[in-house]
């Protein structure tokens, strides 16, 4: 294993362990996201004809938020004890910490995703098995997307005072294009169109996918020194 | 080695190191000593490379660290106010964690002999939320042994530990030095480290009131020029 490889496992070994002991990201996710659904059952009722047209919008703000609970908080542990200055002194390649973190976070939004969909299909009464092939692929690259801007700007917020209301407000408007897209393609896999025609929505999501992680490898280093 | 040439350092108009050189020469120790906001944190946290100076050149074991602070990383090992330590994981996660950040040897056996040097072993599979202030600390102090720095920056490193902590602490030093690393350990009070020092600094106002060969200055004496230059500030 390279050492970049070796130091990017060991960033997400340390996340998904302190993740599984502690727990703080899950439960609070899985409650939210509980919360989500009750809401939307309420709001939306019995109408089928109206869930249908609402469930691929309510299906991303569901993971968005859930997203913005989870990724705001992936750097809070650095900051306990000084563990940034500890990162910031690891020799080598920084965007190593920024993989590994962008990584652990993809892993957590995917398992609170799951758990929604699962708890979607539940409560909406949709057919979500017929629809998993083209319904993952989107997903995929829509969560890639999010973990990898939401990786970068809890970063660039972490240490500062007022992070919990810059953290959404610089966090959303980049997210635009990977939820425009998302959304869309998510629309076409629920309703069994053919992913072809929705080909331009993918391509859109990995673009950006691609983008977004560059600039994270690129500016890490430049973000964590300060 | 380190050799640092008129560093300056404020933060918007406050200046807290001011013209300020340090050369510490590789196999010595040197003690800063000072009242609290002396400089004495932001000097080692510049050292560190943690913070860029104002002003000022430095180079350690020959690296220049303002130009290529990577490479100086790899040459430098810190214990600073904070321990580095992940609560939510054991002793022995942590020592992993850190030295394969740094690229050393992560095998059981090493880190638990670190862990048993300062007598942490009965508690190697505990949660670090479990460990008082003095354990995180040795805990951080196991972390420097494990590595391969060259040079270490110690802030405030007796503040914590009992007095079998302070024991190894002050032999590991004593070992560091005689194996060629140089070591500035800054410290508040008399009680800690002075005894390992080569040489011994007060800093006050953002430069060097004193700095003199340990062996030349006895406790008292040490003592009434401290107060003599800080006015008696603890």
């Amino acid at each position: 294993m390279t050492d970049y490889a070796r130091r990017t496992w060991f960033v997400l070994w340390k996340d998904l362990l302190t993740e599984r002991r502690s727990k703080e990201n899950l439960n609070a996710l899985f409650f939210f996201s509980l919360l989500l659904l009750f809401l939307f059952q309420f709001a939306l009722g019995p109408d089928r004809r109206s869930l249908e047209a609402a469930l691929p919008g309510l299906l991303w703000l569901g993971f968005i938020l859930a997203g913005l609970l989870g990724l705001g908080r992936s750097f809070i542990a650095e900051r306990d004890n000084d563990c940034w200055e500890g990162l910031l002194l690891t020799p080598g390649d920084k965007s190593a910490i920024y993989l590994g973190k962008l990584v652990g976070n993809f892993i957590l939004m995917a398992v609170v995703e799951l758990v929604l969909l699962v708890l979607f299909g539940f409560f909406f009464g949709v057919a979500l098995w017929p629809v998993a092939a083209p319904l993952a692929l989107v997903l995929l690259l829509g969560t890639t997307g999010l973990a990898a801007v939401g990786t970068l700007f809890a970063a660039i917020t972490a240490q500062l005072r007022a992070r919990e209301l810059l953290f959404p407000v610089l966090l959303l408007p980049a997210q635009v294009p990977i939820l425009l897209a998302a959304v869309s393609a998510t629309d076409a896999a629920l309703n069994g169109t053919p992913l072809a025609e929705a080909a331009h929505w993918l391509k859109l999501l990995a673009g950006a996918d691609l983008v977004y992680i560059v600039i994270g490898l690129l500016t890490f280093e430049f973000i964590i020194e300060g | 080695m380190i050799s640092a040439s008129r560093l300056r350092k404020s933060f918007g108009r406050t200046v807290v190191l001011e013209d300020l050189s340090l050369d510490v020469a590789t196999g010595q120790c040197v003690a800063l000593l000072g009242p609290n906001g002396s400089g004495k944190t932001t000097l080692l946290r510049i050292l560190a490379t943690v913070l860029r100076p104002s002003g000022g050149t430095l180079s350690l074991d020959g690296v220049d660290a303002l130009k290529r602070p990577e490479a100086a990383r790899a040459i430098v090992g810190v214990v600073g106010h904070g321990s580095w330590v992940y609560e939510d994981l054991t002793a022995l996660e942590n020592l992993r964690f850190w030295t394969a950040m740094r690229g050393g040897s992560a095998s059981p056996t090493r880190l638990q002999a670190a862990l048993q040097q300062l007598d942490l072993d009965a508690v190697s599979h505990d949660r670090a939320r479990t460990f008082s202030a003095g354990m995180k600390r040795r805990l951080a102090l196991a972390r420097v042994a494990l590595s391969d720095a060259r040079i270490l920056l110690l802030d405030e490193p007796f503040t914590g530990l009992d007095r079998q902590g302070r024991k190894w602490l002050g032999e590991f030093l004593y070992q560091f030095k005689a194996g060629g690393g140089t070591v500035v350990l800054a410290t508040h009070s008399f009680l800690g480290g002075l005894d390992v020092a080569d040489r011994i600094a007060i800093l006050y106002g953002g430069r060097f009131a004193l700095d003199r060969p340990a062996a030349e200055l006895s406790w008292d004496a040490l003592r009434r020029l401290y107060d003599d230059i800080t006015g008696g500030s603890a």
